[in-house]
């Protein structure tokens, strides 16, 4: 019986988190490997940012470049479902939200929900959402701003909810 | 002792890998850029977080002064957080190197210590404990109160992995009331007294956190996994009643009940009381059949039947357990089989677990990987998770090159269909523009002569200056008046000379009493002249802009793009050598993984079968041997049957008693069912 008993104890072991199967591999092989993945990560991120500038400047030079971002202000009594951005009256962007996007903008993260190129000149923005407020109720809510492209690149920041927030719920950032 | 603490120790590895800290919140921003990279972080998109931070870091420390720059506020945060998004998407190599230039700066002293902090984490993670101690003792002065615990419990755990447990004892006693790592620090307190051979003071400390309340599923877990260890050592004294208090701890629903159930069955076998060690091994039988404690409950329910006696029950559960064996000895042929096929790796790659933060955990309920269920203990090692999770991050490295490669494709028509565009337009516009700079140019020096002369008038007056067109005409008029006179002297009488004099009296009366009122209105209208001035600029400058974008738009890039499609095309072959190396690599340890669980299985199957030969032998005995006593007691009724019969001399009819017990009945019918 109490070989019996030394094995179940023996049997437990085995069945510890750190398989036995996977020693068989080498640890330096599982070293090397991930040394040289690590390796490739880092060429690649240098490699995409050499190549983010580029379609930067093909695609938004900085003369005409703009672009939106939309944070939350008030993450706590707001849950963003949707937003829908017009510039002078023609959609520009249409987003529904994923709980992860959601998570991430509650945590301070901020979406760039548009890039593209416009006009100097004043250009009108039509921003509306549905959010779900702290209470349950569904809120749908509409806001213009009227914004100023100079020759520089534009980058306009909606914040739904906050202090700064009027009426609708939104407030703007000109960076 | 060895086996406990070794037990223990894995747990503690296990741990550390779970509790990685990273960024959790976003400061107050001061660059919106800094902001969309949290965005991609907090959503485990690192690669996105990286790059972008990165291109925002390489702008700022490309300024002529950076510190003028808003970023500057985030930067600290910036350099933690791109070195955070590295730990986090397993890039150590380059995380430690960026801490650790922070850590070397002249920045703030609280700054530098929780660079140090995070860098000895690094360090402990890739288990060099000793570099991670020798970076803590860089700590000078005081860390963050938000990193106080974390840099105690970090030393708590260096401390013990290098040796110095009475240190970390007094460290982690110093932490056991803190909320944050409730549980964790109980359970490193009890490894700590082990490993220091205080035996009873270890027991206490875990004794302690088996019995702990909390919500919290990993703390459930731990407390399960120390009241495990604890029943396994108890047994392993030789104490099984409390051993069996400690396995009775354990949750039936939590990740090391199935272990419990079995160990609860081995501790009634050691009271001797096997009817009791059916009750857990009965239930575990029913539990999920590619559990190794699963498995092993169906050999030990029949030997439990066969110490009871009942050879029948326990061979028929031996040959239930043969089927078993055999059935699913073949699925793991076919699993070996199919891993070596690649299938196991094209579900790891598979869309549906990029939206699956629990990719890793749901494989096993895929109908497609039935060995993910095999190698779930392979699947919860550090390398093999670390392994499956390089293996996804090529996929997606591999999928993003050729995405940009097609994009550079598409760039150069681009490219071509803007040079169609603009060069035949181009030169008309330059010729256009060419002119109009040229007005341009005059009207820009007309309006400064003026205002230059505005300029001098502050300075000296010059009323003339400020003539009208027809007071100046008048001047003319009476400039040649005065000639024509001079020329003809006859005609020039005193009443004309006077009227003359009167004339240009009047008229530099007026202008130089109007001097003020005009010279304000000239300033007026210098100002309303550069508004126009400012908007021709603005345009100019458009213009230039626009003309400039305009030949950029398609100039300058054929070497640039040419360049970057090798760089993709070299990176591509990288990653791919690599991938396929990686694949190899994971698919040999889980068929590595498959093949032990098959060679058990086969173990088992020999056992069963020469147990189930024995419990045969053993039925057959006894079957013959309750047969002998039949039939002598048959022999013994007929006896005296006979003798009665002989002493009364009269028939009587016997009574046939039947005392076979119910059990055997129904045992011999199994028997004859297994045989069958």
């Amino acid at each position: 019986m109490h070989k019996l008993i030394s094995f179940f104890l023996l049997s437990m072991m085995l069945l510890a988190p750190v398989s036995l199967s996977a020693a068989d591999v080498t640890k330096e092989q599982i070293k090397g490997l991930d040394e040289q993945v690590q390796d490739i990560k880092k060429d690649v991120i240098d490699l995409t940012a050499e190549l983010l500038q580029l379609e930067e400047k093909l695609l938004y030079p900085s003369n005409s470049q703009f672009a939106l971002f939309v944070s939350l202000a008030d993450p706590e009594n707001i849950r963003l479902d949707a937003i829908q951005i017009k510039l002078e009256n023609k959609v520009l962007a249409y987003h529904l939200y994923t709980y992860r996007e959601l998570e991430a903008m509650q945590k301070g993260g901020v979406q760039k929900i548009y890039t593209g190129n416009i006009k100097t000149g004043e250009h009108k923005l039509i921003i509306s959402y549905t959010a779900k407020v702290a209470g349950g109720g569904e809120v749908k809510r509409s806001a213009s701003y009227t914004m100023k492209k100079g020759v520089g690149p534009k980058f306009v920041e909606i914040k739904i909810g906050g202090p700064d927030a009027g009426e609708q719920g939104l407030a703007f950032k000109d960076w | 002792m060895f086996r406990i603490t070794s037990f223990l120790f894995i747990f503690l590895q296990v741990f550390n890998a779970l509790a990685e800290n990273t960024i959790d919140k976003a400061p107050e921003l001061k660059d919106i850029f800094y902001g969309e990279s949290l965005f991609y972080a907090f959503q485990d998109k690192h690669f996105d977080a990286i790059s972008k931070l990165d291109a925002e870091l390489g702008q700022f420390y490309a300024l002529d002064n950076p510190s003028l720059d808003p970023f500057n506020q985030n930067l600290n945060h910036a350099e933690f957080s791109v070195g955070s998004f590295e730990l986090a998407y397993r890039m150590h190599q380059r995380a430690g190197r960026a801490i650790k230039a922070i850590m070397e700066s002249s920045l703030n002293q609280k700054i530098r210590n929780e660079a140090a902090y995070r860098l000895a984490k690094i360090y402990y993670r890739k288990n060099s404990p000793g570099n991670a101690l020798d970076i803590l003792d860089n700590i000078q002065g005081e860390m963050a109160e938000d990193l106080r615990v974390d840099e105690i419990y970090l030393r708590a755990q260096v401390y013990i992995s290098t040796g110095k447990f009475t240190e970390a004892i007094q460290l982690l006693k110093s932490i056991e009331k803190e909320e944050k790592y409730k549980g964790f620090v109980l359970y490193n307190l009890g490894i700590a007294h082990i490993q220091n051979d205080e035996e009873e003071k270890a027991i206490a400390a875990l004794s302690e956190m088996g019995k702990m309340d909390s919500d919290d599923r990993g703390v459930l877990a731990l407390k399960d996994k120390a009241n495990l260890s604890l029943a396994n050592r108890m047994l392993e004294k030789g104490s099984p009643e409390l051993a069996k208090q400690y396995f009775s701890r354990v949750r039936l629903n939590g990740p090391f009940a199935d272990r419990a159930l079995l160990g609860m069955g081995w501790v009634n076998v050691s009271l001797g009381n096997f009817k009791k060690a059916l009750v857990p091994w009965r239930i575990l039988e029913k539990r999920e059949i590619t559990n190794e404690s699963v498995q092993e409950s169906m050999l030990a329910v029949p030997y439990a039947y066969g110490q009871l006696n009942y050879y029948g029950q326990a061979a028929l559960s031996y040959g239930k357990a043969m089927d078993n064996f055999g059935s699913e000895i073949d699925r793991l042929q076919a699993s070996i089989k199919s891993v070596r096929e690649g299938k196991f790796l094209n579900v790891v790659l598979d869309k549906k677990a990029e939206r699956d933060k629990n990719w890793l955990h749901n494989l096993r309920d895929l109908e497609e990987t039935p060995e993910t269920r095999y190698i779930m203990s392979l699947m919860a090692s550090n390398d093999f998770q670390q392994s499956l999770q390089n293996y996804r991050d090529l996929a997606e490295l591999r999928a993003r090159l050729t995405y940009w490669l097609a994009s550079l494709e598409v760039y150069v028509e681009l490219i071509e269909l803007r040079r169609q565009y603009y060069e035949p337009l181009l030169p008309i516009i330059e010729k256009q523009f060419k002119v109009l700079d040229a007005r341009i140019r005059v009207r820009m020096s007309q309006r400064d002569r003026l205002d230059q002369r505005l300029k001098s008038m502050v300075i000296a007056r010059r009323p003339d200056y400020l003539a009208t067109a027809q007071e100046r005409g008048i001047q003319d008029r009476l400039a040649k008046i005065d000639l024509y006179l001079s020329n003809n002297p006859k005609q020039y009488t005193a009443e004309i000379r006077q009227r003359i004099k009167r004339l240009k009296g009047v008229l530099h009366w007026q202008i130089t009493n109007a001097y003020h009122e005009r010279l304000t209105h000239a300033y007026k209208e210098m100002q309303t002249l550069d508004i126009y001035i400012e908007k021709l600029n603005t345009a100019y400058q458009s213009f230039v802009r626009t003309r400039q974008a305009a030949t950029q738009s398609y100039e300058g890039y054929d070497i640039p793009i040419r360049q970057l499609k090798t760089k993709i095309q070299a990176r591509l072959v990288k990653v791919n050598g690599v991938m396929a190396r990686q694949g190899r690599l994971i698919e040999a340890m889980a068929v590595n993984e498959l093949e032990r669980r098959r060679n058990q299985l086969e173990e088992y199957q020999i056992k069963a079968r020469f147990a189930l030969a024995e419990s045969y032998d053993r039925a057959t005995k006894k079957q013959q041997k309750k047969e002998e006593e039949k039939i002598l007691k048959q022999a013994e009724q007929e006896r005296l049957l006979k003798e009665a019969e002989a002493q009364k001399t009269g028939d009587v009819e016997s009574e046939n008693i039947d005392d076979t017990v119910p059990v055997e009945e129904g045992t011999e019918n199994s028997v004859q069912e297994a045989q069958q």
